[in-house]
């Protein structure tokens, strides 16, 4: 027989992007500690919409982690206090019985509110647009194998790629920076062969492109704890020194390192 | 990544660059650029603040000895330049780095400042409605744009005291730092601001000392525990040394009493520094 909770909600309501929003007190009864964070929010949707009004908007897709659609600040944490958890594997045995929990949207200039708890993290695709692809021509298929990867560097690179991109770094960062998500970006790319082609002009104009919307790394490390996917604050680093490089580079000799 | 929803008026850019600026000014545009910079006047500024507490070590072997090595600085690089040019070049680099870490941190202070919506001059502790948590932010990092202004005031206090003796009056003897500094730590407003002011730059420097390996890009997993072992080391030296002279003034160990030389007689500790 699982625990139940009852707990109280402080959900911030908007009514759009607009609206200067506020927070709104819920009750919680008999909450199941197996269910997730997005299960609670709901349950008490089912209830506002029995009562004729209008359900708390957030934002999810796959529910198991791995999207990174669901965002939220619980008790002023993003994606809640659990370490390496998404808001939906957020299971409500972290918390305990008549807890009273804040519920706030991510929140920095670049991710405007679009209603209730849903941001627009569009920024992160300014970023993306801006160099995370590698476009050059490959041919036909090629053999599995024909460009050597050195081990270490391809598991640092997955790990680099491992970030999915919910915005939990710039919503814990105190300046709003996005250093982690495109240092991630750029990590995931620059680290293996086929990425060393663009490198360097990817991080310029990757990095310029985040500098136009987000604020500017103060290496507090909030990031990393705030991250689902706990991307190491070391790609901030290569980050920033792969951009001083691009800018002093003679980029028409080529094999430059 | 996540289909995003989208705002309809989207997500606006906080700054835009107009132009790129020809090299090596380009990269202090952007804000990486503008935080290696700073991290490279931090090293420098810290080599300064070293050598500086190292060379304040002098007043523990007395007058004579503190005199001699004012009157070695004012002749660096003698037989080369002239006197005091050296110092001058280096007085000038150090007011250049002094300049370009603070417009650096203020302008990347107000690019974050835009960058986060309802976030408080410090930290943004207001950006979220809860008490805001910090996890990983350790006291030193939140602290920077406190402990930045509070050595600034400082060190023009500092300058006013002790380099144009602006307080001292008659009390100021030129080319006696030695009683200079007895005279000035002894009155204990000033021993307290000194106290102040340095347990601030240590704090500063712990910070700023992890940071700039950071900004600058040195990182390995091979070194990186060592990083935060240097900030403590260097921060704590730092501390430990330049609090000895306003704790041992005020304590009544380092003081003009049994001078060979009477206050006042610069003559006679040039005398005195000659004979060493």
């Amino acid at each position: 027989m699982s625990k139940e909770l009852n707990l109280t909600l402080q959900v911030w309501r908007q009514d759009g992007p607009e609206d200067s929003g506020h927070f709104e007190t819920y009750q919680a009864e008999s909450i199941s500690e197996d269910m997730s964070f997005l299960e609670l929010l709901d349950i008490i949707n089912e209830d506002l919409v029995e009562n004729g009004q209008v359900p708390i908007e957030f934002d999810h897709d796959c529910r198991e982690g791995i999207c990174g659609s669901c965002s939220l600040m619980i008790n002023g944490q993003a994606h809640g206090h659990a370490k390496a958890t998404t808001t939906c594997q957020l299971h409500m045995r972290k918390f305990d019985d008549g807890d009273t929990i804040v519920v706030e949207p991510f929140r920095a200039r670049a991710f405007p509110v679009v209603r209730d708890l849903v941001v627009d993290r569009s920024s992160f695709d300014r970023i993306i647009e801006a160099g995370g692809y590698i476009s050059v021509n490959t041919g036909a298929a090629s053999d599995a194998n024909l460009t050597p990867v050195p081990k270490e560097a391809a598991d640092t690179s997955f790990d680099a790629a491992a970030c999915i991109g919910c915005g939990a770094c710039v919503a814990a960062c105190p300046n709003s920076a996005a250093q982690l998500f495109t240092s991630a970006k750029l990590a995931h790319l620059n680290l293996i062969p086929q990425g060393q082609a663009q490198r360097f002009q990817r991080t310029e104009n990757m990095v310029e492109t985040m500098e136009s919307f987000f604020g500017s790394c103060t290496n507090h490390g909030e990031c990393h704890e705030a991250c689902p996917k706990e991307i190491s604050l070391d790609f901030i680093a290569f980050m920033n020194r792969d951009y001083v490089k691009a800018k002093v580079k003679n980029r028409k000799l080529a094999g430059q390192k | 990544m996540a289909a995003t929803a989208t705002n309809p008026k989207g997500s606006t850019p906080i700054f835009r660059r107009k132009w790129q600026l020809p090299f090596p000014l380009n990269i202090y545009q952007s804000s990486v650029g503008r935080k290696w910079v700073m991290a490279l006047t931090g090293i420098g500024l810290l080599g300064f603040v070293i050598v500086h507490m190292i060379g304040n070590f002098h007043i523990y072997e007395g007058p004579v000895q503190l005199h001699e090595y004012a009157e070695t600085l004012r002749g660096l690089g003698g037989g080369l330049f002239p006197r005091t040019f050296l110092l001058w070049v280096l007085r000038i680099g150090l007011a250049g780095m002094f300049v370009l870490h603070i417009h650096s941190a203020y302008s990347l202070k107000e690019r974050s400042r835009k960058a986060s919506d309802k976030a408080d001059f410090v930290g943004g502790e207001k950006k979220y409605g809860s008490k805001r948590d910090y996890v990983a932010a350790n006291y030193a990092s939140r602290t920077m744009r406190w402990t930045g202004p509070i050595v600034l005031l400082y060190l023009l206090f500092h300058l006013a005291d002790l380099t144009w003796g602006w307080w001292l009056g008659d009390d100021y003897v030129l080319g006696d730092p030695y009683h200079n500094v007895v005279a000035s730590l002894s009155s204990l407003p000033v021993a307290i601001i000194y106290v102040v002011a340095n347990v601030a730059l240590a704090i500063h420097i712990f910070h700023g000392t992890w940071s700039l390996f950071q900004s600058l890009g040195i990182n390995n997993p091979k070194y990186n525990d060592l990083r935060r072992s240097l900030a403590k080391g260097i921060a704590g030296i730092i501390l430990v040394g330049n609090l000895s002279f306003p704790v041992l003034v005020t304590a009544g160990l380092v003081d003009d009493d049994n001078r060979k030389c009477p206050v006042g007689d610069v003559g006679c500790l040039e005398h005195e520094a000659e004979k060493h």
